[in-house]
């Protein structure tokens, strides 16, 4: 029993390292290197201690008993002058080196943070804004060309090697946006914009996640960053620029208009028809996208089916309303849908 | 002994009394088409004869608060705001008085929801899930206080909405 518990927590320790998706110790970008490196030395130094109380206390427990804890310690038990300076000035030392190594933890956390926030020349760089929603991420990639603007959800696509300003803003309440492998948290605070910058040393896709507990689906407020070299990007960019192409075949020309005469027009977008709706993630490029609902599930028809149907189940208490759609009207939209690459 | 069970019979019924508020239908029948016949009506005059007793039409989500938060979001998220502005009215007629044009119980709001009225107010009937037009009557209700005062929230995110401090302050404001 012992020994399956202990392969078994060993096993989740492993796992944690070698899920380096989502993971600080395998950093992706100079920020992280530097959070990295101080998680490291927190971790090695706090070891070093742990080992050091652990080894004498276990040297308290098991040094042979010297007869003291029968007597009462006023009458019989008085330490010499010499033994109490002694234990004064070790608890008095322990106290101080305490005092120290907190200090020194300090310094090092305030340089980091210092380094970090200095990093890097960002006369490349790229603005993205990130807005927080219960419980979605809207991503808008910023331009002083209003035509370059790309309004996009759940996904952020960033250039390798070119620093990329993030904007955080929140449309209801605190959330925190959190990519471990990238940088560290910041906060999304309620009509106020904080910022934070990020750079991919390689090409590769983290996971985040809100870092904040900002209700009901807290957990279920996932985003994806993918990091691409600048052309594979560049390229991305301009495809995702482009308003939707029509529907090519009947069916989906019949789910467009299945979600056109629906509820969904009037939280959804889908550049290049009327639907319009800004309070819902932009669904222009939906085929495209990893996941649905906050990458809550893999972006399947049959997951997408039975998000419409009854997003409540899914994943209660989301904004996303519970409609009324026909037997005849699902498979048109879900194929509509899937097909905005 | 005694008092302390007599006080913690008390207090859980205290707690008790709170959980109508926070109740949430967090799986609601998607129905969208429900427009009330006579049930609705402004006015007993009715052509063609005596009225017909028709039974009273309740709102399912009177007294929730969490179905007036989400009346409230979806008053700006549908744009109602656009018009009634929050409350105070604009482009349209304010939602916060006494008198109502088309009649306020909350069948005759969500009547008027869904039928759409003359000059302006555009049909929803169809457009929206019902039970989302029942969450923003129960929303509408609340601003003239006619939601229990402990399922309404005491902070608006917008301007003020309590219907008594305005008339006082615009009474005020016409006597100066």
């Amino acid at each position: 029993m012992q020994k399956r518990s202990l392969a078994l927590a060993a096993l989740l320790i492993l796992s944690s390292c070698a899920g380096h998706q989502q993971s600080v110790v395998d950093p992706a970008g100079p920020q992280a290197d530097r959070i990295a490196a101080l998680w490291w030395f927190f971790f090695w130094l706090l070891v070093a201690i742990f080992i050091i109380v652990m080894a004498f206390a276990v040297w308290t427990l098991t040094r042979p008993n010297r007869g003291l804890e029968q007597e009462p310690l006023e009458a019989r038990h008085r330490p010499s002058e010499q033994k109490e300076t002694q234990l004064r000035r070790i608890v008095t030392g322990a106290t101080v080196l305490t005092i120290i190594i907190l200090f020194v933890l300090l310094v090092f956390s305030v340089g980091t943070g210092k380094a970090v926030s200095e990093l890097g020349n960002k006369n490349n760089g790229l603005a993205i804004e990130v807005t927080g929603n219960q419980w979605w991420w809207q991503v808008q990639y910023l331009n002083s060309d209003p035509s370059q603007v790309l309004v996009d959800a759940n996904e952020i696509h960033i250039p390798v090697g070119r620093p990329v300003l993030i904007r955080l803003r929140s449309n209801d309440v605190i959330h925190s946006f959190w990519v471990p492998n990238l940088h560290g948290k910041r906060d999304l605070i309620p009509s106020r914009v904080t910022t934070e910058w990020i750079e991919a040393d390689k090409p590769g896709v983290y996971r985040g996640q809100c870092a904040e507990f900002c209700g009901l689906q807290h957990a279920h407020m996932i985003l994806y960053v993918i990091a691409e070299p600048e052309a594979k990007f560049k390229a991305w960019f301009q495809h995702a620029l482009q308003p939707a192409a029509a529907p090519s075949t009947p069916i989906t020309q019949r789910g467009q208009q299945v979600f056109l005469n629906n509820a969904c027009v009037y939280c959804h977008q889908i550049q290049g028809t009327t639907a319009s709706g800004q309070n819902g993630p932009n669904l222009t490029h939906f085929g495209s996208r990893r996941g649905i609902a906050a990458n809550t599930l893999p972006n399947t028809p049959g997951n997408l089916g039975g998000w419409i149907l009854d997003p409540q189940t899914v994943k209660p208490g989301n904004h996303m309303a519970t409609i009324a759609v026909n037997s005849q009207d699902l498979q048109p939209l879900i194929d509509y849908l899937e097909s905005l690459k | 002994m005694r008092t302390l069970s007599v006080l913690l019979v008390c207090c859980s019924l205290f707690a008790l009394s709170a959980c109508q508020r926070e109740k949430r239908d967090l799986r609601p029948s998607p129905t969208r088409l429900a427009i009330f016949g006579d049930a609705a009506r402004e006015s007993s005059l009715r052509p063609g004869g005596p009225v017909q007793p028709q039974p009273v039409v309740t709102n399912p989500y009177n007294s929730s608060g969490y179905d007036i938060s989400e009346g409230q979001r979806l008053f700006d998220w549908y744009n109602c705001s656009g018009c009634h502005a929050h409350g105070g009215g604009g482009i349209g007629p304010p939602l916060i008085k006494k008198e109502w044009i088309y009649g306020g119980e909350p069948a005759n709001l969500f009547d008027t929801i869904v039928k759409g009225r003359p000059n302006g107010m555009p049909s929803w009937g169809g457009r929206i899930p019902e039970y989302q037009v029942w969450q923003i009557v129960a929303y509408i209700r609340s601003m003239n206080g006619e939601q229990p005062r402990s399922a309404t929230s005491s902070r608006p995110d917008s301007i003020e909405t309590n219907p008594q401090n305005i008339l006082q302050r615009g009474t005020q404001g016409v006597t100066k």
